[in-house]
């Protein structure tokens, strides 16, 4: 009780965040779910986890209501006429958001947010301000910045009037992504390249490599992650591949007989949550979200996380010098590719009859960590320190993309004289498409928002926080933690060349 | 097949022309600026041999007096460089247009195209009009960063097969511009309107160093000459760096916000459109 007791009275929490805070707490002193000894053991290593999901899970993890849907018929329950205007379609959404559950209590996923507005926009100046506030209002409510918008591909005047407010608020929430593809005119996105080098945002997605893999229906929620409009993901657990890679000292043994082992009791840890949530939480017989038909049971899927693939690879190899590692070398490259190849294969053939959205399969995901992780590198990602030049380091990263449909990204940090010639990050970041490249984000080294690893914090919040004060958002504390262990500020600044 | 000699490749560049473009420095100038941040371009190796003890990873070596440079055992300590008396360097490599487009192919996705540099590149200018009938079949454009000195009026071949030239003014003046680079300018300030005419230019840069040049009579008469040509074409004002300079020019201090603020100023009230301060 004491661990209550420290919550209510800690200091550096907000009022909401503490309400969030004892949730979770109430929530996990339960234990409903039939968890097996050996997955409790995989636990305690700290090998499999549940990323905080709680021991009695209530709702999905990721939400992702069908916002067109509820544009056309607005809600019943919420008693909201479909919109007439601009400031109508705002507050109505505003209002939505409000009652859109997710793991961290706020929405993960907001819409594609030009294509809803763009129907009411008339006066564009008049919209600009509507919009302006409404991205104010999220941010200063939604306080979690893995909620996320979408935007494109392709260009209307709602997106560039976001792109302006963007440019101008420099706020952690929304995060935003643009799918990209090669209907997004230059012009725009060189209007997003431009916003993301003073607000590091929008992270650009590779549109046509979703749609390939979702359909046309797809969005970008939380922090990059692929999943279907209408639905979502029940759960995300994760296997920390750096810790499990210290059962074994050759790769062979690793991928035969570590790797399923894991692999089996996450898929089963994780079947445990999806059947608790669907049987046994009553969500999808009570909410209105269903009832209005905003999201349906059978769009849902489930995200196989994994962490940490560099150091695992580095581990199996006995890799200490720089060549010698991921990242750098050629046959520890290789080792990570048949690692990823085999989890793919092994999560494959597991079936879970919920996962409608997906023909029963769980869908991969290169998870970003958590904020206590030490040297364990997001995904697939070569870790902070050792990055090679930026050409090498797409062509070495691009391979492991299409593995990961409900995420994976790179994130870079460029010199701020890049700001002078945005066409040179286009013309990079369709050189990355163009080489199987899913997603990738950026900033400007002089930026006070950056990106921590698929979230946006501000490095002037992380230290008002650090000496003691409050921070509106959640994130903040976790990206403080990140900057702490997992050295999210020495990331290599690339300059010219 | 043309061979040239090549200082060094940077496969990614956002300061070389529009968009992301693969940049190729040749060896060897027909200037000798005071201020040249990569002297080590200007001239080339004479196999004096002076280098081959600085080098401390046993990189380098000599045969039938011609330096030899192993790439794979180079620590990029640039110890070599630093040791010879000649402005050049060890590390050039000769190569053919074949050479240069397998590594222009391998990064192609990436970039709008390439941008020839040095040295002065026109001087190898044979080699460039091959280099660049190779990199349109990509579908890519071949950009010049020129010191002006070749007179482009004379090389119909060069200048109809590049996209377009990054001409350097570094002084309006004709005796200043001795004194900085050991040559006239005459033909440069003729190259300026030439290739504006054709639209040919794509920019025109002055390097700004104070005590040593008069900057404000250099951009007030080149952005001028711009408004006049051609508004559009862009104007890049660069400060003086101390980086990789020989000699007094060393303690010359870099310009200041103030100055280089009131120089743009000067180019935009003269009427031109693009000025940039880097």
């Amino acid at each position: 009780m004491n661990g209550i007791l420290n919550i209510i009275k800690d200091r550096a929490l907000t009022y909401e965040q503490k309400i969030v805070s004892l949730a979770r707490a109430a929530e996990n002193t339960l234990s409903v779910l039939p968890i097996s000894e050996e997955v409790q053991e995989y636990r305690r290593e700290g090998i499999l986890c549940d990323l905080n999901e709680g021991n009695a899970p209530y709702r999905p993890r990721y939400i992702v209501p069908d916002y067109e849907r509820f544009m056309k018929q607005g809600s019943e329950f919420l008693r909201l006429k479909p919109a007439k205007d601009i400031w109508e379609a705002t507050n109505n959404l505003l209002i939505l958001y409000r009652h859109v559950p997710s793991v961290t209590t706020m929405p993960v996923y907001v819409g594609n947010l030009d294509t809803l507005l763009e129907p009411y926009i008339e006066d564009e100046e008049e919209a600009y301000k509507a919009v302006r506030l409404f991205l104010m209002h999220l941010d200063r409510t939604v306080t979690d910045s893995f909620c996320h918008a979408n935007i494109g591909p392709g260009v209307t005047k709602a997106g560039r009037l976001i792109l302006r407010a963007e440019k101008e608020l420099q706020d952690a929430v929304p995060n935003l992504t643009i799918k990209y593809s090669k209907e997004t005119p230059d012009e725009f996105a060189l209007e997003a390249v431009e916003t993301a080098l003073v607000s590091a945002k929008p992270s650009f997605a590779n549109h046509e490599m979703f749609v390939n893999d979702f359909g046309i229906n797809y969005s970008i929620a939380s922090c990059y992650n692929g999943l279907p409009i209408g639905g979502g993901s029940f759960t995300l657990a994760r296997l920390v591949l750096a810790r499990l890679a210290k059962q074994s000292n050759n790769a062979e043994h690793f991928l035969e007989e570590a790797l399923p082992e894991a692999v089996s009791k996450m898929c089963e840890f994780m079947d445990q949550r999806i059947r608790f949530i669907v049987e046994e939480s009553g969500f999808f017989e009570s909410s209105f979200l269903v009832g209005e038909s905003l999201i349906y049971k059978d769009r849902f899927t489930a995200m196989f996380g994994m962490v940490g693939l560099a150091e695992c690879v580095n581990h199996l190899l006995g890799a200490a010098e720089q060549k010698d590692r991921f990242g750098h070398n050629d046959a520890a490259n290789a080792l990570g590719q048949r690692i990823v190849e085999r989890i793919h294969q092994l999560v494959s053939e597991h079936n879970n009859q919920y996962c409608k959205a997906t023909d029963g399969r769980f869908l991969l995901h290169a998870q970003v960590g958590i904020d206590t992780d030490y040297g364990i590198s997001p995904g697939c990602r070569i870790p902070i320190g050792e990055e090679p030049e930026i050409y090498d380091h797409l062509l070495q990263s691009a391979p492991f993309h299409k593995y990961f449909p409900s995420g994976i990204g790179d994130v870079f940090s460029f010199d701020e004289t890049v700001k002078r010639n945005p066409a040179y990050l286009l013309d990079i970041i369709k050189g990355g498409f163009s080489e199987g490249l899913r997603y990738i984000s950026f900033y400007a080294s002089d930026s006070d928002l950056i990106r921590i690893t698929g979230y946006l914090v501000k490095k002037s919040d992380m230290k008002v926080l650090q000496q003691g004060g409050q921070a509106l958002h959640d994130t903040v504390a976790l990206g403080l933690g990140a900057v702490q262990n997992s050295r999210i500020l020495e990331r290599k600044v690339r300059h010219n060349g | 097949m043309a061979k040239a000699l090549v200082n060094k490749i940077l496969l990614f560049s956002s300061v070389d022309g529009p968009g992301n473009r693969t940049a190729i420095f040749f060896q060897g100038c027909n200037f000798n600026c005071l201020y040249c941040h990569n002297p080590e371009t200007i001239n080339r190796c004479t196999g004096c041999g002076l280098c081959l003890d600085a080098c401390p990873a046993g990189a380098l070596s000599s045969r039938n007096g011609t330096i030899e440079w192993d790439s794979a055992s180079c620590i990029g300590c640039d110890a070599c460089l630093e040791a010879c008396p000649g402005k050049s360097s060890p590390k050039a490599v000769s190569m053919t247009v074949n050479d240069v487009m397998k590594t222009v192919e391998k990064v192609k996705p990436f970039i709008s195209g390439i941008t020839v540099s040095g040295g002065e590149c026109t001087i190898q200018k044979e080699f460039l009009v091959e280099l660049f009938e190779a990199v349109h079949k990509l579908g890519l454009t071949a950009y010049v960063d020129t010191n002006g000195y070749i007179d482009f009026s004379k090389e119909p071949e060069l200048t109809f097969t590049m996209d377009k030239a990054m001409l350097d003014i570094k002084s309006y003046d004709e005796e200043e511009h001795k004194m900085l680079t050991g040559m006239s300018n005459a033909i440069v300030l003729k190259n300026a309107e030439y290739l504006a005419n054709k639209q040919k230019l794509y920019e025109i840069r002055t390097v700004i160093v104070p005590g040593i040049l008069d900057n404000h009579r250099n951009v007030a008469e080149v952005s001028r000459l711009i408004a006049e040509l051609d508004a559009d074409i862009r104007y890049k004002l660069i400060r003086f760096r101390p980086i990789g300079v020989y000699g007094d020019i060393k303690k010359v201090g870099i310009p200041s916000d103030e100055l280089m603020a009131g120089l743009k100023k000067i180019a935009e009230e003269n009427g031109c459109r693009y000025v940039t301060v880097v």
